[in-house]
């Protein structure tokens, strides 16, 4: 979609992890179509128990490549954010370098998929460090820089499921849920500090952490090689708007107008992107 | 180019405060408006009603905007009086896409205390002026076919109980159930419907001495510094009350294909109330 009037984020630099692909180089390259710098932040390999490919560093470079053509400037680091230590440091030298950090955007997330009982220790394990603890850690490494801006806007990337249950997915689903929870105490303690922390709840979104083959196999057991199109009936089923899924962009806007002053008195809050899934 | 370029929005309330300051933001964002108001005085409410001087500088400053406007004096309590004045601007302007259902009143009492005439003004005003406006919209919603954005405006009272104003608070809560069912009934259509629920705007609604009171029972003549002290207690943000341009912002955002995807919702504009 094109960049609106005026660039809502002009002078900013805006933090995204999982910045390699999917949901997050969108966040990242609309975050500098309206004017802000970024700082962008993956991690250098695979994840055990997930089965899809993770971003890469080459990956990484792209987004940085196409935030640059947009003029604006981008660092980016390797980090995971499990690893506290590692994503300070990166979060650290990128905000020196960029001169201050005013939007966080917690995107990184993993999936994988089992009936709760049958899950692997390792399966809950992962998604619970990446997409909870993760987010936790993501937060905590900005805050300090926030507040020495003056304030600042957290955007915490949720989903559908953060509030409501989905099969096969008893780890995102929980791990999603313990999100709004850190997401209303992360407002209610930082609204003195002009810290608004919001979160937005995507249903499917087009990327590989969704539309790959396990996953399209999950949705069409009856098939061996289902496709997208074989997919896109089952989840249209479940919005009220006529679509199967949503995209990255879509989800981004929403990133962007949390993370602007348009937004400036919203905090503490859930925002769906889901076209209508949690409506029934 | 604006994010509503081409587009044609209807705004219930609109002579003054939050739905003034809709109209404008929309017709900012390239958007023809159709300005309706009741102007007039509202018998259960102690503050003063719009008037047509209102309504009229509303429209003076969209044109000044460089875009179309069309105003009525309609009441939300009477449907003819919607469907004409809604039916007339999308002759005039052409079609409809954005509807701001946002006309509403503010009045107090216990409810074992209140009259039944203001239970019942407010209801008729708050809760069935809300599907009046969108009944007599949606056809031409339709007719226009580029789908269509409902917004309408709750309030933080929607979403759990506030003393002094329980018809206010039966109100606001009902038309979120109004907004979740709509926003189904119309998704076939690529038609979405939201609400928006603020904390305190700064508005004729709340900038009264009645208002002054039900915040601060225990002192005779509270001021409005007062007011603010008292109140900003309620916000971890720290603030007493939002602008009705920070409400706007948000209409815009719903009103936009920003949000193509968003239906059903009702975002807070809470300051932190609440979390």
């Amino acid at each position: 979609m094109a960049p609106t009037t005026t660039a809502r984020l002009a002078g900013k630099v805006a933090l995204v992890t999982g910045a390699a692909r999917g949901q997050g180089r969108s966040h990242a390259v609309r975050f500098a179509e309206e004017g802000a710098d970024v700082v962008a932040i993956d991690l250098e390999h695979g994840i055990g128990s997930v089965r899809y490919p993770l971003g890469t560093p080459a990956e990484l470079e792209e987004t940085a490549a196409q935030v640059r053509a947009l003029g604006r400037r981008v660092v980016t680091a390797i980090a995971d954010v499990r690893d506290e230590k590692q994503l300070t440091v990166a979060v650290d030298a990128a905000v020196a370098e960029l001169g201050g950090l005013d939007v966080v955007c917690a995107n990184a997330g993993i999936t994988s998929a089992a009936p709760a009982t049958a899950m692997t220790a390792e399966q809950w394990r992962d998604v619970l460090d990446v997409n909870l603890t993760g987010v936790f850690h993501t937060v905590r490494v900005a805050v300090p820089h926030l507040r020495a801006a003056g304030g600042g806007s957290v955007v915490i990337v949720n989903s559908a499921a953060g509030l409501r249950a989905y099969r096969n997915l008893a780890h995102y689903t929980a791990a999603k849920h313990g999100l709004v929870g850190l997401m209303r105490n992360l407002a209610l303690e930082l609204g003195e500090d002009w810290i608004r922390v919001n979160s937005v709840h995507p249903t499917g979104v087009d990327t590989p952490m969704m539309l790959n083959d396990d996953a399209l196999r999950l949705y069409r057991p009856d098939l061996e090689n289902p496709t997208r199109d074989d997919v896109a009936p089952v989840f249209s089923g479940v919005h009220a708007l006529p679509v199967p899924w949503v995209e990255p962009v879509d989800v981004s806007n929403a990133v962007v107008f949390l993370a602007s002053d348009e937004a400036r008195y919203i905090t503490g809050a859930s925002l769906p992107v889901d076209a209508g899934r949690g409506l029934t | 180019m604006g994010k509503l370029t081409g587009k044609v929005a209807v705004i219930t309330g609109a002579a003054r405060g939050q739905g003034r300051s809709h109209a404008l933001r929309l017709a900012s964002e390239g958007a023809d408006i159709i300005a309706l108001d009741v102007c007039e005085d509202i018998a259960s409410t102690s503050y003063t009603g719009s008037t047509a001087d209102d309504l009229a500088e509303t429209a003076a400053e969209i044109e000044k905007l460089d875009r179309r406007v069309v105003t009525a004096k309609a009441d939300v309590r009477n449907y003819e009086q919607l469907d004409t004045a809604i039916g007339k601007g999308v002759s005039e302007l052409g079609r409809l896409d954005i509807v701001c259902a946002n006309a509403g009143i503010l009045s107090m009492g216990q409810l074992h205390d209140l009259t039944e005439d203001s239970w019942l003004e407010m209801i008729d005003i708050n809760l069935n002026g809300v599907w009046r406006t969108t009944k007599a919209a949606t056809p031409h919603l339709i007719e226009s076919g580029g789908g269509g954005s409902i917004i309408i405006t709750a309030s933080g009272a929607a979403l759990h109980g506030v003393q002094n104003i329980g018809h206010y608070v039966a109100a606001k809560t009902g038309v979120i159930g109004l907004m979740r069912t709509l926003s189904i009934e119309l998704a076939p259509h690529r038609i979405r419907a939201n609400a928006i629920s603020p904390t305190n705007v700064n508005s004729d609604m709340i900038q009264n001495d009645a208002l002054y009171r039900l915040y601060l029972p225990h002192i005779e003549n509270p001021t409005r510094e007062q007011f603010a002290e008292a109140v900003s207690t309620t916000h971890p943000m720290g603030i007493p009350w939002v602008e009705p341009a920070d409400v706007s912002a948000v209409v815009a955002f719903l009103a936009s294909d920003e949000s193509r995807y968003i239906t059903g919702m009702q975002v807070p504009i809470m300051a932190g109330r609440d979390c």
